[in-house]
C-alpha cells in the first residue's frame, strides 16, 4: 500500500524562505489536502538553534558571524545548535506520520537509516550511537558525526529534518558546539566518498522512499 | 476539568522534556490549539489541547522531564468564564490595520500572534488568608478572591492535594445550601438575575487579540482625522510584466508572483518623494522616519484577526525581495512565528483587500502612522484612450491619510506618484 511522495529540490535557498515552504506544505497536510514531500535544499551559511539549544553553544560572536555572513535562527525543531551551509544536503521530510507510524522514535530511526543506507552505497560504513541521534562514522573511540537530525512535529506532521555533510567546509562548525556535543564532525568528502550532490540526493530519495513505503520516484 | 497528559509518542519513548509552554494559566484555548511543546530524541512536538476551554493549571515546568501518562495540564470547560486580568501585550499596540487582507490562500486557523499574555499578575487580596501549600492556579486564586474565600478551609482533591476549580465551586455551593435550609419555608429565594440564555443569541468572550484589535481601531479613529482618496490605476504594464515572469518566478522561487510587491515597490518610491507620508505625530512635533518600514496587513484565518508584520527598509528591496518578504511574513504570521521586532516599527502600511474581491475600501490608519494604502482588485475594464475604447487592467488604490498632518493635495500627489510608477513600470528585472 504505497503512498505518493513528492521529492522537490529547492536548490540554494535561504533558511527563512525554505521554512516558509515547509510550513505551507505542513499546513496542507494538517488540513488533509496535502501530499507528503521530501524537500532538498542547500542553505547559505546559517546557524540554527533548536528548542533545546543554548546560545552559549554558538561560539562565534555576532561581529564575527556578520563578517563571515552567517545568519542565526532560533527555530522550533528538536535538538541544540547546528550549522548549515554550502556543500551540505539538507533534507526536510514533510510527512503526515498518521499515515505511516505514530512513532517519534521510529521516525528518527528511519531517517537515520535513510542516510546509513545511502552512505553505504557510496562505500562509507555509518552507524548510530545510542542516545546520540544522528549518523556517525569512524573507528570506535574517535567517531565523527556525518549527519545531524532535528525534527518538529505538529499534529503528527513533521517539519525540519536532516543535514548530511557532503562537501561542507567543516571549518564553519568551529563557530558552534554542534548539538551541544564536543565530538568532531566529518563529511563525505573527508571520508573519501562521492561528492556529487546530485547523485547523493538521488540515492537519499530512493532509500527514503523504500524505508518509508513511498511509491518510487515522483520528482518536482 | 480535562487532564492533558504526556502523550505516547511511540513505542520506544517513555518520557519527554517539556521545552516550552505556548499558553499560560488563564489563557483561553481552542480545541487542537497547541498548548505546549515536548522534546523527545531530537524531535520537538507541539501538543494540542484536547478541548476548548481555559488552561486552568500548568503542572509541569519548562525543562522538566516527565514520563508518558503524567498529567501536564488541566483544561477547564468552556471559554474562560472570567477572562484573565488584562495583561500587557508584548508589542506596543499590536499592529492592526483596517480591512480584511490576504496575501495568499487562507490556511488553517492558528491562534493569535503577538498577543502574548504575561502571567496575570495576582494581587494578593487581604481577604485571602494564608495560602495552602502547593501551587494554586490563577483561576483558583481569582475565584477565591472574588468569592472572598479562605483557601485554607478548602480541601484539595487535585494532584498532590492541590485545590482545583471544582473544589472551589463545591465549597461555594455548600454553605449556601446550608444557609437556606434553616430559613423559614416562606423565605423566597430571589430569582437569579442572570438572563436565561435564549436560542436567539450565543454569547462568547472575545479573544485577547480581538479585544486588542477593537481597542486599536477605536483609538485610531479617535486619534486621526481619517480621509480617504481613491485613484484609478492602469495596471496593464505591470500585469504584462507579471504574466511574462509568473511561471518562471514560481518555478525558480517556489512562490507565486502577485501584484502586491509591485504596489509596495511603487509606494516605497512615493514615500521617498513625499517623506511626510512616512512620518508620525508626536504632540506638536512631526517625526520624519528615515527608514521606510512597510507594514503588510495579513488576515489570520477564519476571521481570527489580523496582524501587520513589517518589511524593514522596504525601499531597498526589488520586487523579488518584496514578494519573498511578503510570503515569509504572511506564512509566519499565520503560524505564530513572528518575532516581536517584526511587528513593530512600521512607518506606513499596505492592505490588500483586493485579494478578497473588494474594488475599493476605506482602511483605518495603523497608529502611530499617518497613512495606509488599500489595494483593490485588479480587473480588466473598458477604458477610453484617445477617444477609442480599449481593454485595460485597472485597479483602485485607496489612500487613507491623517488630515491633521497631510493635506488633501499632498495625499493626492502621493497617490498620483504611486499611480505613475505603476503605470509607467520600467524595471525589466524583478
Amino acid at each position: 500500500m504505497n503512498r505518493p511522495c513528492i521529492v522537490r529540490d529547492l536548490g540554494r535557498m535561504n533558511y527563512a524562505d525554505a521554512l516558509a515552504i515547509q510550513l505551507s506544505l505542513a499546513r496542507e497536510l494538517k488540513e488533509d489536502r496535502g501530499t507528503d514531500h521530501l524537500l532538498f535544499v542547500e542553505h547559505p551559511h546559517v546557524v540554527t538553534i533548536g528548542r533545546n539549544g543554548h546560545e552559549a553553544n554558538v561560539l562565534a560572536p555576532l561581529a564575527l558571524r556578520e563578517q563571515l555572513g552567517i545568519e542565526l535562527f532560533e527555530c522550533d525543531r528538536g535538538g541544540d545548535v547546528t550549522y548549515h551551509g554550502p556543500g551540505q544536503i539538507v533534507g526536510y521530510p514533510i510527512m503526515d506520520l498518521r499515515k505511516w507510524k505514530r512513532d517519534v522514535g521510529a521516525f528518527v530511526r528511519a531517517v537515520e537509516q535513510t542516510m546509513i543506507d545511502t552512505l553505504e552505497e557510496f562505500g562509507v560504513r555509518a552507524f548510530r550511537i545510542p542516545k546520540l541521534t544522528g549518523v556517525w562514522t569512524g573507528p570506535e573511540g574517535s567517531e565523527a558525526k556525518v549527519a545531524a537530525i532535528g525534527v518538529h512535529l505538529s499534529r503528527w506532521v513533521s517539519t525540519h529534518g536532516f543535514a548530511l555533510n557532503v562537501q561542507t567546509d567543516l571549518g564553519y562548525f568551529q563557530h558552534i558546539v554542534p548539538c551541544g556535543l564536543s565530538r568532531p564532525v566529518t563529511s563525505m568528502e573527508k571520508l573519501g566518498a562521492c561528492v556529487d550532490a546530485g547523485k547523493v540526493k538521488g540515492a537519499l530519495a530512493r532509500h527514503f522512499a523504500k524505508i518509508f513505503d513511498f511509491e518510487p520516484g515522483e520528482t518536482a | 476539568m480535562i487532564d492533558v497528559v504526556m502523550p505516547q509518542m511511540g513505542e520506544s519513548i517513555v518520557e519527554g522534556t517539556l521545552t516550552k509552554w505556548l499558553k499560560k494559566p488563564g489563557d483561553t484555548v481552542e480545541r487542537d490549539e497547541p498548548l505546549f511543546e515536548i522534546s523527545t530524541d531530537k524531535v520537538d512536538t507541539e501538543i494540542p489541547s484536547p478541548s476548548a476551554g481555559t488552561l486552568a493549571e500548568a503542572l509541569v515546568a519548562e525543562g522538566q522531564t516527565v514520563g508518558v501518562g503524567t498529567i501536564v495540564a488541566r483544561i477547564s470547560g468552556g471559554p474562560a468564564a472570567a477572562a484573565p486580568v488584562a495583561a500587557p501585550v508584548v508589542a506596543a499596540a499590536p499592529v492592526v490595520a483596517a480591512v480584511p487582507v490576504a496575501a495568499a490562500a487562507p490556511p488553517p486557523p492558528p491562534p493569535p500572534v503577538a498577543v502574548a499574555v504575561a502571567a496575570a499578575p495576582v494581587a494578593v487580596a487581604p481577604a485571602v488568608a494564608a495560602e495552602p501549600a502547593g501551587l494554586l492556579s490563577p483561576l483558583v486564586r481569582r475565584m477565591a478572591r472574588e468569592n472572598n474565600l479562605d483557601l485554607s478551609k478548602i480541601t484539595g482533591t487535585g494532584a498532590g492535594g492541590r485545590i482545583t476549580k471544582e473544589d472551589v465551586e463545591k465549597h461555594i455551593s455548600q454553605p449556601a445550601a446550608a444557609a437556606v435550609a434553616p430559613a423559614s419555608p416562606s423565605a423566597v429565594v430571589p430569582p437569579v438575575p442572570s438572563p436565561a440564555p435564549t436560542a436567539k443569541t450565543r454569547v462568547e468572550p472575545m479573544s485577547n487579540m480581538r479585544q486588542k484589535i477593537a481597542e486599536h481601531m477605536l483609538m485610531s479613529k479617535r486619534t486621526s482625522a481619517h480621509v480617504t482618496t481613491v485613484h484609478r490605476v492602469d495596471m496593464t504594464k505591470v500585469a504584462k510584466m507579471r504574466a511574462k515572469n509568473k511561471d518562471e518566478f514560481a518555478a525558480r522561487h517556489g512562490m507565486s508572483l502577485t501584484f502586491l510587491p509591485f504596489v509596495a515597490r511603487a509606494a516605497a518610491e512615493a514615500l521617498r518623494a513625499f517623506p511626510i507620508v512616512n512620518a508620525s505625530i508626536d504632540g506638536s512635533n512631526i517625526v520624519f522616519h528615515n527608514e521606510i518600514n512597510m507594514g503588510i496587513a495579513v488576515a489570520l484565518d477564519g476571521g481570527n484577526g489580523l496582524i501587520v508584520p513589517v518589511i524593514r527598509n522596504a525601499d531597498e528591496k526589488n520586487v523579488l525581495g518584496l514578494q519573498r518578504s511578503i510570503v515569509d511574513l504572511a506564512a509566519r504570521a499565520r503560524s505564530k512565528q513572528l518575532k516581536p521586532d517584526e511587528i513593530q516599527g512600521g512607518t506606513f502600511s499596505i492592505t490588500n483587500f483586493g485579494s478578497y474581491g473588494s474594488v475599493f475600501a476605506t482602511p483605518v490608519i495603523n497608529q502611530p502612522q499617518v497613512a495606509i494604502l488599500g489595494v483593490g482588485t485588479v480587473e480588466k475594464m473598458p477604458v477610453v484612450i484617445d477617444d477609442a475604447i480599449a481593454i485595460r487592467s485597472q485597479c483602485y488604490l485607496a489612500l487613507t491619510f491623517d488630515h491633521r498632518l497631510i493635506d488633501g493635495a499632498m495625499g493626492d500627489q502621493f497617490t498620483a506618484k504611486v499611480k505613475a510608477v505603476l503605470e509607467n513600470w520600467s524595471e525589466d528585472v524583478l
